[in-house]
């Protein structure tokens, strides 16, 4: 698969609309968890880094491939670990629905894995 | 067919990711679904983590050769790199949430920056577009990387003042111009057949290097009270970046994610610039105090997650016969479990006793109602202070100001509380015509308007989170 710089542009296009909606109208007291939460999505450059990497060939390539997915990672595990803590203080007495359905997502998960 | 498999399920786990980011993401626009969300979008980010290591069926000759050492090298960076930070961000203190969140985008930032940096001085871009999303992604990252750590040091107390020097403004329109020119130059070189990228290794070196340093000088003078939207700022960035270089290694679920986040980054930068009333450049350029008017529906959300909430009445509750409405607001706060007081200033309104009457007749019990002497500590260890109509009784400057009218008058320490929020009709001054020093704390935000309507809109707020039927 070959991304053109004029399809490239369109899934920027895509993307950024989405993020704009996405975000939209979300209230004051999210603004933190949301940034932490977004923070964790780039983290994603992870994958960027594990394909520098394995492609290095040389010794500065694979020098600067090591230190990408060592930052990469940084970023995944610190944001979601950040997250997650910022976003259970939400998740109070009444929250039993959100709870209930969110345990219930970890188990079929580990069913899985 | 091994290498066709393995990009198919490479290609299978990005697009699953990308769309468990977004919808995560989505989840996470409300606090209902919120913590569903970020699980979401942490399988999706599993997913593509694992299946990346199938990159090793497709690599060149030369770099299968080195296979074994990049997989091992690969798995020791993941290791430690994740280790680290998850480790960190577990035991960190909730109050230092926000410089974590900085130093963890910092990373990020990082990452794309080394990213750009093997693509450019191993020269595997192909064509203009790919040449100046690199460089684009180098300079971003690498801003974002430098001022987020910038940032960090500045939230957790390293670096404790702002630091302006003369011209500071100058300096850095023109480290940011020097930044451009190398950058500008080497795509020059390049694309007009001057000399190929892999002959400049030094100016690339330098393009880092300023950018570096442009995001140090970028962060330096901005205050501590306004670095949770710079954080936001550089979150945008880094996303950008990630976004640039997911085009230049062909990965389309780098584009979406990084651009996702490129955008809601932004956004939520003005969002938040917005509930301070600030502008963004305002925040970046200069640092100075003002009102921070916010909605009403974000203020009863606030007061909906907090532990425990004071009430403190005055004249304009009166006045707008908000009583009712504020009973109805009170009573759905405690339904959802938030310990709800009323502090009573003995001359609230514009007779003694006044509120004690009111709330009485919308039927607040008495022992919710609490006076001065007796609630006046307890301030300090409350989440939110709700100030419906007060203005005077909690004029912080009748403690500390002696030239105030008001000085000596015993207040409500309203101020002491952990957030405050003000309901108000306007921008005017209370009775006694003094300005309230309050309301101009990082702390306190002003909610405008009829305080019944407000109510109002508080309690629509509330409910609409569908959760508090028990009332």
């Amino acid at each position: 698969m070959i991304i053109t710089g004029v399809v490239g542009l369109y899934i920027f296009m895509l993307a950024a609309f989405s993020g704009w909606v996405i975000i939209g109208g979300v209230p004051a007291i999210l603004h933190t968890p949301l940034m932490s939460g977004s923070n964790f999505v780039h983290g994603i450059v992870v994958v960027g880094g594990l394909y520098t990497l394995l492609n290095a060939s040389t010794v500065q390539e694979q020098v600067i491939g090591f230190f990408a997915v060592l930052l990469g990672a940084g970023n995944v595990a610190g944001g979601y670990a950040v997250t997650g803590r910022m976003l259970a203080m939400f998740q109070s007495a009444p929250h039993k629905a959100a709870h209930a359905k969110r345990s219930h997502a970890k188990a079929s998960h580990s069913k899985k894995a | 067919m091994l290498t066709l498999i393995a990009q198919l399920t490479i290609d299978a786990a990005d697009i699953a990711a990308a769309f468990l980011f977004l919808y995560g993401l989505w989840r996470m626009s409300s606090p209902v679904t919120a913590p569903a969300g970020i699980f979401l979008a942490g399988i999706g980010m599993l997913a593509a983590i694992l299946a990346s290591f199938l990159y090793a069926f497709n690599v060149s000759a030369a770099a299968r050769v080195q296979l074994p050492i990049n997989i091992a090298l690969a798995i020791v960076a993941l290791a430690a790199g994740g280790g680290a930070a998850w480790w960190s961000g577990r035991k960190v203190m909730m109050t230092s949430m926000p410089q974590m969140v900085a130093l963890y985008n910092g990373l990020g930032g990082g990452a794309a920056g080394t990213i750009a940096a093997a693509e450019l001085l191993g020269n595997r871009m192909h064509g203009p577009a790919q040449l100046l999303a690199t460089l684009a992604g180098a300079l971003i990252g690498a801003v974002s990387l430098s001022g987020s750590l910038i940032a960090w040091a500045k939230l957790d107390g390293v670096i404790n003042k702002p630091l302006r020097i003369k011209g500071q403004q100058l300096l850095n329109g023109l480290a940011m111009l020097i930044t451009l020119a190398v950058g500008g130059y080497i795509a020059f070189s390049v694309l007009a057949g001057i000399a190929p990228v892999i002959a400049l290794p030094t100016l690339i070196y330098l393009f880092f290097a300023c950018a570096l340093i442009f995001g140090v000088l970028m962060t330096l003078p901005i205050g501590g009270a306004d670095m949770p939207v710079v954080i936001s700022i550089y979150n945008a960035f880094t996303g950008l970046a990630v976004g640039f270089e997911g085009f230049v290694i062909q990965n389309p679920a780098l584009m979406v994610a990084g651009m996702v986040v490129g955008a809601a980054g932004t956004l939520l930068t003005l969002l938040m610039a917005k509930a301070m009333n600030r502008s963004i450049s305002n925040i970046l350029f200069t640092r100075f105090g003002n009102l921070k008017p916010t909605d009403p529906a974000d203020a009863g959300i606030a007061m909906r997650y907090a532990s425990s909430v004071i009430i403190v009445p005055g004249y304009g509750l009166a006045v707008a016969q908000g009583q009712q409405k504020l009973y109805e607001f009170v009573k759905l706060l405690q339904a959802a479990g938030v310990t709800v007081r009323f502090a009573v200033h003995p001359v609230a309104g514009r007779m003694p006793g006044q509120m004690d009457v009111l709330l009485a007749e919308a039927g607040v019990p008495y022992e919710l109602i609490v006076q001065l002497e007796d609630i006046n500590d307890d301030f300090a260890n409350t989440d939110i202070a709700l100030v419906i109509g007060a203005n005077d009784v909690v004029n912080p400057a009748a403690r500390s100001d002696k030239s105030s009218p008001i000085f000596g008058m015993p207040i409500l320490n309203v101020d002491k509380a952990k957030r405050v929020f003000v309901i108000k009709r306007g921008e005017g001054k209370g009775y006694a015509g003094i300005v309230n020093i309050l309301f101009y704390g990082d702390n306190c935000n002003m909610v405008y308007g009829d305080a019944q309507a407000v109510l109002i809109k508080m309690i629509e707020a509330v409910r609409g989170l569908g959760l508090s039927s028990a009332a």
